[in-house]
């Protein structure tokens, strides 16, 4: 389902002397329907970097990321909005939403975007916010003024909503407590058990043991400084 | 899909000077195209050819009518492109005295762009007037005050209804956050999120600040010293921008 191939990228930084910073060289690997892969390797190594060259949020200097039969390195930026509404999710680190709009529009947003009905979205947001233990009384207010736990699970939340094939979690079990773990841990099983082909960054060891099917290394893809 | 609008070598000089040179992008439906740089860079200009209220010096605007399929709205003739802006486009001017009547009550300003696509039912024109006003969460016993009465927050959301009661499909908007209260931003943000959405419209925005095309704008074009230097996805142009110029910019940003 996503498919590296000989992927490099780096750095130049235009304004402090052009520096060239090289992040990575020949990256490879791939990503069966059902199966989760967690990258590894020390803070830096270029995990993120991966993760967001794969979503299309990076450029990337050479090679193919295929994601499904869309290949992200060429692909035109229409086509990677499409993915990413279809067939691609990420979970960031970070909530980025419009200010003052209600947690429940929040989470609906992804659904509605793929043509689901307003009742049909609204019944799975519910179900997912009840399922990350968000007090209901939290539903109609922004989640921008929420603690930065309650703020993920939101962000967990609006991830899973759509069903999507493929999709990439930057740290999804960070600062949760146990149960909300338990709680994560297990949507990413089901996600796995419909066939989603999942990336993971997962600093918490016990989790990755738990989720992942294989782990990669990514500083084996580390270039060094000339 | 063919394009909504086709874009190809526009450029603009005043006299001498340079207004934008060689301009040239696709909008597909639906989509919402931000277009950053820093005061004096082209941007107005360049949106100006665009909406055919300033002629480009060379250039193609091919937009894909519904009776006739894609036209050069630079060629075509004054009445039909004077038709095309009551229609099938709309534009969202930075200062609402720009885009108002301010003369005309609230829900006049609405229901003149209904009378002048052809509604003469006065109770129809009145009720959709007041829907509209309603969608911009203007209240409807303010129906019947003029737009000077109104806060600058209101005016600017009175404009964008009465853009948008005839259905465009294609929306220009000069800075439509410019000058507002950030508690104001935020819920016109929200509003034209939601009709972007619900309507399928395309929209070209304008504006300098990049929280503002972050949450807006699917792709963006970065414009410095009346050229384009930088297109991409939004996200991408702002997280792993590539031109020495756009770099300066996106790290400029102060951090609230």
């Amino acid at each position: 389902m996503i498919q590296v191939e000989n992927v490099s990228k780096d750095f130049t930084l235009h304004n402090q002397n052009s520096v060239v910073i090289p992040v990575m060289e020949n990256a490879n690997m791939t990503v069966m329907p059902g199966e989760c892969v967690g990258l590894t390797g020390s803070s830096g190594a270029g995990k993120s970097t991966l993760m967001r060259m794969i979503y299309g949020n990076y450029l990337t200097r050479s090679g193919r990321i295929m994601v499904g039969d869309l290949d992200v390195v060429t692909a035109l930026p229409r086509e990677i909005l499409d993915l990413r509404r279809d067939t691609l999710g990420y979970v960031s680190q970070f909530l980025r939403v419009v200010p003052r709009v209600p947690t429940l529009d929040v989470v609906c947003e992804p659904m509605l975007a793929v043509g689901m009905t307003q009742d049909a979205a609204h019944a799975r947001a519910r179900e997912l916010l009840t399922r990350l233990r968000i007090p209901e009384r939290l539903w109609s207010l922004s989640p921008l003024t929420f603690s930065g736990g309650e703020q993920q699970r939101v962000n967990i939340a609006r991830g899973f909503a759509h069903e999507y094939p493929a999709m990439l979690l930057d740290e999804p079990t960070a600062s949760l407590d146990v149960a909300n773990r338990e709680t994560v841990l297990s949507l990413i099983g089901q996600a796995k058990a419909r066939g989603a082909a999942i990336i993971g960054i997962f600093h918490d060891e016990a989790a990755r043991a738990q989720v992942c099917d294989r782990e990669i290394d990514v500083s084996a893809f580390a270039r060094k400084a000339v | 899909m063919t394009p909504l609008l086709q874009v190809s070598g526009i450029s603009k000089y005043y006299g001498t000077r340079l207004g934008c040179r060689d301009v040239g992008f696709d909008l597909y439906p639906g989509e919402v195209l931000g277009i950053v740089g820093e005061s004096g860079s082209g941007k107005s200009t360049l949106l100006n050819c665009l909406a055919g209220h300033q002629e480009p010096d060379t250039g193609k605007v091919v937009f894909d009518t519904r009776a006739d399929g894609p036209k050069d709205t630079v060629t075509m003739s004054e009445p039909e492109r004077r038709m095309l802006s009551r229609t099938d486009w709309a534009f969202v001017h930075q200062n609402p005295r720009d885009g108002l009547r301010m003369g005309v009550s609230a829900g006049g300003n609405v229901g003149e762009r209904l009378m002048a696509v052809g509604a003469r039912h006065y109770g129809n024109i009145r009720a959709t007037a007041i829907d509209w006003l309603d969608k911009v969460e203007i209240s409807q016993d303010r129906t019947d005050d003029r737009p000077s009465q109104f806060s600058g927050g209101m005016q600017q959301r009175l404009q964008i209804a009465r853009n948008l009661v005839t259905g465009p499909r294609l929306i220009f908007m000069d800075e439509p956050t410019g000058g507002l209260d950030v508690s104001v931003q935020a819920r016109l943000l929200d509003l034209l999120r939601g009709l972007v959405r619900e309507l399928g419209l395309s929209a070209i925005v304008v504006t300098h600040d990049l929280a503002v095309v972050r949450l807006l704008a699917d792709r963006l074009m970065v414009m410095k010293d009346g050229q384009v230097i930088e297109t991409g996805l939004t996200d991408q142009v702002l997280d792993d921008p590539q031109h020495g110029y756009t770099q300066l910019l996106v790290s400029s940003v102060l951090q609230v």
